[in-house]
């Protein structure tokens, strides 16, 4: 039996969170913008989440493999920026479903389209609060054991199986099986 | 390969069951354990470059076996240690990789994943340096995924066989790099 591999870092007023705090399950999702693999997870975690409902809580972190992919970094900052105008999901929604469209020169027409404000996304772009978070990510992706993107974890527990619609919806039903009272 | 982990509570206590994992048949036994020297060795980095363990006598080295190149991931084992290339070099540890492949393979697979890691080839024979280091499955003819973390003065400090379909991640390999700075 494989030993789990849990989040070093609990999910926290920090981070980017769709679904109710007090959802039983919590799917935190390390991933990169310019991944592929990202991009397919993308529509199975909607699915997910209008499956499961208030049961859900979504997390997403970022983990951007700069060296494969030379794109992730700065959709990661377009997404960070975003976040500092209220509008971190809207972006992180945008840049997946446009992902094959995804290169620099593109940025400013998505910026433009989900209705931020330029000059401040201009600004934002460049501060240290936007490359420190995505840096704070990382740190904890790997420490915490993402081995690869995307990396998700169950209730802070990595999970090893396939990316696929089932074998997630199966896993995450499982833990809502455990009953709590002689929890040791 | 799927690992399915369905936990239920029985008679005040968490019980684990049902976890099937396919070909799971890791025998961290027969891998080297710490306090053993590594095993030196030299192999083909690419057709006109042999590299040996030796040479890199002085700073750590991580060595990852892994059973074969283009597995079918854009961020697979080796992409991501690249990545983390920052978090090595600070450490003073080389990563090497080693898989059954032949030089021209690595050099195809280097290339088109953007590797600064050297691929060894341990082909001839074949897999003999896993054998040593007692990573070889014998069935499928390729390495464990296998990692070993050597110290400056060539002794294994820590070693990991991670199941086949199981990406290990660096955090294991940077941990024992850590402990290894401050002892």
């Amino acid at each position: 039996m494989d030993e789990s591999i849990k989040l070093t870092e609990p999910v926290s007023v920090r981070d980017h969170v769709e679904g109710p705090a007090d959802a039983p399950l919590t799917l935190v999702e390390y991933g990169d913008y310019q991944c592929p693999f990202c991009g397919a997870a993308y529509p199975v975690i909607k699915r997910l989440q209008k499956k499961l409902g208030k049961k859900l809580r979504f997390v997403f972190r970022n983990f951007p493999v700069t060296q494969a992919h030379p794109y992730a970094l700065i959709a990661a900052e377009t997404a960070e920026a975003a976040a500092l105008q209220g509008k971190f999901w809207e972006m992180h929604d945008l840049l997946y479903e446009e992902q094959t469209h995804l290169k620099p020169d593109i940025i400013l027409v998505w910026v433009k389209r989900i209705g931020l404000d330029l000059e401040k996304f201009a600004n934002d772009i460049k501060q240290s609060a936007v490359t420190n978070r995505i840096k704070e990510d990382r740190q904890s992706g790997i420490r915490s054991g993402v081995n690869g993107t995307p990396t998700f974890y169950i209730n802070e527990t990595r999970y090893n199986g396939p990316p696929d619609y089932q074998s997630l919806l199966e896993t995450l039903e499982s833990e809502l099986v455990q009953d709590v009272p002689y929890r040791h | 390969m799927t690992s399915k982990l369905k936990k239920y509570v029985t008679t005040g206590r968490v019980k684990e069951m049902g976890s099937t994992i396919e070909n799971n048949k890791v025998n961290p036994i027969t891998a080297l354990q710490p306090g053993i020297r590594a095993p030196d060795f030299s192999l083909s980095a690419t057709p006109d470059q042999k590299i040996s363990l030796s040479e890199f006598r002085g700073q750590p080295v991580v060595l990852v076996f892994y059973p074969a190149d283009w597995s079918p991931v854009c961020s697979d084992q080796l992409t991501l240690y690249n990545e983390l290339k920052p978090e090595f070099s600070e450490l003073k540890a080389q990563v090497i990789g080693i898989s059954v492949d032949g030089v021209w393979c690595h050099l195809a697979f280097s290339k088109d994943r953007k590797l600064q890691i050297p691929l060894l080839a341990d082909f001839e024979p074949k897999g003999a340096v896993a054998r040593k280091y007692g990573v070889y499955r014998e069935k499928d003819g390729e390495s464990e995924r296998a990692l070993f973390v050597i110290d400056e003065a060539g002794i294994i400090r820590w070693s990991y066989v991670s199941p086949v379909g199981i990406n290990p991640g660096a955090d294991g390999i940077l941990k024992a790099l850590e402990s290894m700075t401050e002892s």
